[in-house]
């Protein structure tokens, strides 16, 4: 069950893992990229969160969103709390005929990027058999929208602002898949909602592997971002269709583009619909989105020059 | 039950008689991190994983952090899962020590007492401890190497009770304890089992009944949640007591909630816990043998501090020497003196306090010191003066 190819809806229809009513705003990128990730994944599955919007909306104690078993410990610790589930579950089913499950940690880009990259690190460079999907809206969110590791080049955010001196946030945005291919993980790869079927087969073919994966997915954030609630997958897909955000995947160290996009929009089409970005297009930002532009294009370059020594 | 006589004394560091202790009591994680001087209770824990001499996931993880998440993690599953470590480890794991207790996962760590840095240094004191001690996690400090490999058995059994369900740490000096070697009576194997047999959890993470482990909770539950905490403390006492009867049983030891040596007529009864009590008893023997009226309260089980095992010892002496081997800088007393004063208040009891910190970053301190200390707060007591205000430092350097 639930392990060739996804082909159509009808397959993975009723395999929802979520129940309906969770306290996410509206639009929220993350809990739709969340909903998909679960329907595509093998069962058992066992379910573990960083702290984030996902970990405060969706559990309000005394409720709970999530039909499957669940846990959340801290900010930075999915990846942690992951390989001690996985080392137990290994050792109770040897000694005691435990039933073995897949598991998935859900962190936020700044569970993942920064404060929780060195257990993340940890747990990839031991090789516990989980995969780990970073839900990334490119900002602390559940704290008010601040700047973090992963926030993009001259983006507004609560702690990056846009002042008369200085222009949202000052740095690039950090290459998080790189630093998890270089620990030679078996399956890396970036996803977004938008492709549905893509990120499903990604789950999947991570799941495959027995080892840990990652899933980097694109997660708009309607409060972060300031866009209307009904854009969400339009924006996640001019992300894509603006090579902001690549699809490709990386398998044993294969690069591919799961998704070329050989005639690209500009940049500014998915810059102008967003609050935090659309002052980049101001004449006195030139030079900032030219910068941003060129990160944006040398990563693209990049992706195709390793996708084709592999083809 | 017959009683089960050791056959034989085995010579060990208290580490490897812990190590041998947590193999014995077939745990099924371990996730640790080194440092001195805790190092040797995981290297052979790893040398028993890796020989197949214990059936356990070893998980080395990258931080201290880590290894307390881990553990955590670990035990949602229903796993009997062990760590250990000491000092800076310790508050490193400072974070993920609540969600041990508010999660109510029954794990077993051992520390090393050590110092704190600043300056960094690797010796004996209890600053680590006392700092994670509202944590929530139940506390026993062992006086040797005995008690430690004992301890251990009893704080699976404590800490995996349906009625308790919280994390044990059992406390040893470091070095003093950790790197010293005594003859350990042990249990066999099959001993060990039938006092210890694998846990059985209620609640834990399977898809065959999903359920939800750390929530959030609101102002309209939090309080409520963490309130638990307490109420399960309050049990501890009795539930240690049945514990420890049961392993008496099965091995003719026993140590209580408190040891006390010569308290019932003492006029001054020194309070401290760790090795340092095996020192003052041989002080409070000394003293004894030149007519001084001298007794001995260690404090054994520390989180619950257990007032009611304390207090009938204590309560008809004239004067109390708490020695605590951690500071409380700016507090009026370092801490275990600060729970003993409440205790006495609690209990109606106006016995002045002295409060002597002594021992940090491992400076030694002597059966000959203890004789001094007593002696000197017998005479501040026959002069007159007071001895119960502030805290004072016994083998400070001018
Ligand atoms: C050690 C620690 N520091 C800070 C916080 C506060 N905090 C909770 S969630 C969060 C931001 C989460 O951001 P991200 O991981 O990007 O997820 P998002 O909320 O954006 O979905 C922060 C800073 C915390 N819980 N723990
Ligand atoms: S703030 Fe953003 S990430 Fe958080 S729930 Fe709302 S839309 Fe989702």
């Amino acid at each position: 069950m639930l392990v060739g190819e996804v082909k159509s809806l009808k397959e993975i229809y009723g395999s929802d893992l979520i129940a309906p009513g969770h306290r996410a705003c509206a639009g929220c990128g993350a809990l739709v990229a969340v909903r998909q990730i679960l329907m595509a994944s093998r069962r058992p599955l066992i379910v573990v969160s960083a702290t984030s919007c996902l970990e405060v909306t969706s559990t309000p104690y005394p409720q709970t969103m999530w039909k499957v078993p669940w846990v959340h410990l801290l900010f930075e610790n999915a990846a942690t709390a992951a390989s001690g589930i996985e080392a137990a579950l290994k050792v109770l089913s040897k000694k005691y005929g435990r039933q073995e499950h897949y598991i998935i940690a859900f962190g936020g880009d700044g569970g993942t990027f920064d404060i929780g990259i060195q257990a993340l690190s940890g747990a990839l460079e031991r090789g516990h058999r989980f995969l780990y999907v970073c839900y990334d809206n490119e900002a602390y969110m559940n704290t008010g929208i601040q700047r973090s590791g992963a926030t993009p080049l001259g983006a507004a955010t609560t702690t990056s602002p846009v002042g008369a001196k200085i222009v949202g946030k000052t740095q690039q945005k950090k290459d998080l898949m790189e630093i998890v291919v270089a620990h030679r993980v078996p399956y890396a790869a970036t996803a977004s909602p938008s492709h549905w079927k893509d990120l499903m087969n990604k789950v999947r073919k991570a799941q495959s592997y027995d080892g840990p994966t990652f899933i980097h997915v694109i997660a708009p954030c309607t409060r972060g971002w300031y866009f209307d609630p009904s854009d969400t997958i339009k924006m996640a897909r001019l992300a894509v269709e603006t090579r902001y955000w690549p699809l490709y995947e990386v398998e044993n160290g294969r690069y591919r583009i799961t998704h070329p996009v050989p005639n690209p929009k500009p940049l500014e089409e998915f810059l102008k619909v967003q609050k935090r970005l659309n002052h980049l297009l101001l004449p006195e930002n030139a030079e900032i989105l030219e910068r941003l532009k060129a990160y944006v294009n040398k990563r693209w370059e990049r992706l195709e020059r390793l996708s084709a020594c592999f083809a | 039950m017959a009683l089960l006589q050791p056959k034989t004394l085995k010579p060990m560091s208290t580490s490897e008689a812990i190590a041998y202790a947590v193999k014995q009591a077939n745990v099924d994680v371990i996730a640790a991190y080194p440092i001195t001087p805790q190092t040797i209770i995981v290297e052979r824990l790893s040398e028993y994983v890796n020989n197949g001499e214990l059936d356990a996931e070893y998980v080395a993880v990258e931080s201290e952090h880590s290894a307390m998440s881990a553990c955590v993690a670990a035990s949602l599953t229903g796993a009997r899962v062990f760590t250990s470590t000491a000092s800076q480890g310790l508050a490193l794991m400072h974070e993920v020590l609540y969600l041990a207790s508010g999660l109510r996962c029954p794990i077993v760590m051992a520390i090393a007492n050590r110092a704190l840095s600043a300056p960094i240094n690797i010796h004996c004191d209890h600053s680590d401890v006392m700092g994670s001690r509202d944590a929530g996690w139940i506390h026993i400090f062992a006086e040797n190497g005995q008690q430690a490999y004992d301890r251990i058995f009893q704080a699976f059994r404590l800490a995996e009770d349906e009625d308790i369900l919280l994390p044990v740490g059992v406390n040893i000096d470091g070095f003093f304890l950790s790197h010293a070697v005594e003859g350990i009576a042990t249990m066999s194997d099959s001993e060990a089992a039938m006092f210890l047999p694998p846990r059985k959890a209620k609640y834990y993470l399977d898809s065959s009944m999903p359920m939800t482990f750390g929530a959030f909770a609101l102002p309209d539950w939090y309080f409520e949640i963490k309130h638990q905490v307490a109420e399960v403390m309050e049990r501890v006492p009795k539930k240690l007591a049945e514990v420890e009867e049961l392993y008496y049983k099965m091995t003719g030891r026993i140590y209580g909630h408190v040891g006390a040596y010569r308290t019932e007529d003492a006029e001054v009864c020194l309070i401290c816990a760790g090795s340092a009590a095996i020192t003052a008893k041989s002080a409070v023997a000394n003293l004894r043998s030149k007519g001084i009226k001298a007794g001995l309260l260690s404090i054994r089980l520390f989180r619950p501090f257990p007032v009611d095992s304390i207090i009938p010892h204590v309560k008809d002496a004239k004067a109390l020497i708490v020695m605590d081997r951690a500071m409380s800088p700016g507090a009026p007393s370092a801490p275990i003196a600060q729970d003993m004063k409440a205790a006495l208040y609690d209990s109606g009891l106006n016995i002045p306090v002295a409060n002597f910190v002594y021992g940090l970053g491992g400076r030694d301190i002597s059966v000959v010191d203890f004789e001094n200390i007593v002696m000197k707060v017998m005479e501040d007591l026959k002069a007159g003066r007071p001895i119960g205000r502030g805290v004072r430092y016994w083998g400070l350097r001018k």
